[in-house]
């Protein structure tokens, strides 16, 4: 592994063997719902509670992963994920029952990409062989944590997200050719823009969007253009702001062909979900599902993936305290 | 990137609360379920012997068993959604804010769930409604003391 600066690129080519991804009923209505592996007819897979219907769903997306490359759970080193639920239980629960070596990781909704960029140090050093990685996120348990109960009338401004109920995850092995490989990373660094409205996560986030994605291509001088660059969950909101600031900034300047938000995009346009769709799960089941098909059938063959993370608790902004928010941001490549 | 030339953007692009437009949907909201209230006082004071003040509680008791079964129907966060706080500020909003969070804290249990976390979100309107109560009624015997007001 070389690390130029803040930019790591691999060099034995970690390979996403497989990936799987599993979403809630109401998911169904989301624009990339073909590309979902299983869709659930009960939000909490007919469990007792929301918290064991997020842990259900965590196992279920990696059992599937593992069976889809042809694996068995045995034959995963290590799983990396995380949720956003308190102590991270559904996923800790999840492992329990997978019972394979594992690590926690928290990075909000840019998990999905923390945990993908983790499996891949862990692949290039060579010591594991085979790697879980992914994020979920489940709608009623986020949301209680992190806001109201589900069924308090409050009103949502424009500017507010819809947690999504989903999970994306999957395997992560030497490189195999025919098959999307890990080419580089970025780390992100948190940034606090002094945003302080927890239901406006996109504004928030959008800068620690723009830091990694600078960053990443000004150190990357690699002349491929990208074929997308898709951040995670800005929604339409703190899209629109991340654009603002790539024009004021001369960063559009850069080959890059299209630029997309995976929960601006989730629901398409229906207004009842404001300004788009956000949580561990919407990253996650959008990068690891229509982008990863996409590069499966070379739709595009270079993607840089920007998942972001608001690292706000419930108790952190009632003590008056800003939003920080990071972004990480993974280079996926198919020959 | 800092915050002082960033927060401008924000505000220049981020889609601002209709204000305007909640406001009316708010006073329609608010201005129907008060009405509501004031034909259900009715009924108790016409068809039970009932006085416009005795009326009160069993109105009350009545517009919180409605917004119980509206919260358990999952109807009251759509009411909430197009009101704001035209449904959040009468007495319906008191009930669906410790309903909501009664049905939310039941995986915890009768005891620690439901019992400790009812009241929640509709603690601090109790408390802050005891408390200034508490005042008003102090200012007004300090006032009846000093011969300015009477208890009337």
């Amino acid at each position: 592994m070389v690390m130029k600066s803040r930019l790591l690129t691999f060099q034995s080519r970690p390979t996403i063997i497989s990936t799987a991804v599993t979403a809630g009923p109401l998911e169904k209505q989301s624009v990339f719902h073909s590309s979902f592996d299983v869709i659930y007819d009960d939000e909490r897979t007919h469990l007792k509670t929301n918290e064991q219907g997020n842990a259900q769903l965590i196992e279920d997306t990696c059992l599937l992963a593992v069976r889809k490359a042809g694996l068995e759970i045995a034959d995963i080193d290590v799983l990396l994920g995380g949720d956003l639920v308190n102590q991270m239980t559904p996923t800790n629960f999840a492992a329990r029952e997978l019972a394979i070596p594992y690590l926690g990781m928290f990075s909000a909704c840019a998990t999905s990409v923390s945990s993908l960029i983790t499996g891949s140090v862990l692949i290039e050093s060579n010591l594991v062989e085979n790697v879980l990685f992914g994020s979920s996120s489940q709608h009623n348990a986020v949301e209680r944590q992190f806001r109201y109960p589900i069924e308090y009338g409050a009103q949502k401004p424009p500017t507010g997200q819809w947690t999504v109920t989903a999970g994306g995850f999957g395997v992560l092995s030497h490189s195999k050719s025919n098959l999307p490989y890990v080419q580089s990373a970025t780390i992100g660094q948190v940034v606090d823009c002094e945003c302080t409205d927890p239901l406006d996560m996109g504004s928030a986030m959008a800068p620690a969007a723009f830091d990694t994605i600078q960053t990443h291509l000004n150190e990357n001088g690699n002349d491929v253009p990208y074929d997308l660059v898709m951040t995670g969950d800005l929604g339409k909101t703190g899209f629109a702001i991340l654009q603002e600031l790539m024009k004021k900034s001369g960063l559009t300047s850069y080959p890059v062909k299209v630029y997309r938000d995976a929960g601006a995009e989730f629901y398409g346009n229906k207004s009842e979900f404001r300004s788009g769709a956000s949580g561990a799960g919407c990253s996650a089941s959008v990068y690891f599902g229509p982008i990863y098909n996409d590069l499966l059938a070379r739709k595009i063959k270079k993607v840089l993936l920007v998942a972001t993370g608001a690292l706000l608790s419930p108790l952190s902004f009632q003590q008056g305290e800003t939003i920080p928010c990071i972004a990480h941001a993974v280079e996926l490549c198919i020959d | 990137m800092d915050a002082k030339s960033y927060q401008p953007i924000v505000d220049q692009i981020a889609p601002k609360r209709p204000v305007l437009k909640n406001c009316m949907t708010a006073f329609l909201t608010g201005g129907i379920i008060c009405a509501i209230g004031q034909l259900i006082s009715y009924v108790y004071m016409y068809f039970f012997n009932f006085t416009e003040r005795t009326a009160s509680n069993p109105t009350v008791a009545t517009m919180v068993f409605i917004a119980m079964l509206l919260t358990g129907f999952g109807l009251y966060k759509k009411i909430g959604q197009f009101g704001g706080a035209g449904s959040a500020v009468p007495v319906t909003g008191f009930g669906n804010a410790v309903i909501s969070a009664a049905i939310e804290h039941k995986s915890e249990g009768f005891i620690l769930g439901v019992g400790g976390n009812m009241f929640k979100l509709a603690g601090a309107v109790i408390v802050y409604g005891v408390f200034s109560a508490f005042v008003v009624a102090l200012f007004k015997t300090i006032l009846v003391s000093m011969g300015v007001l009477e208890w009337s």
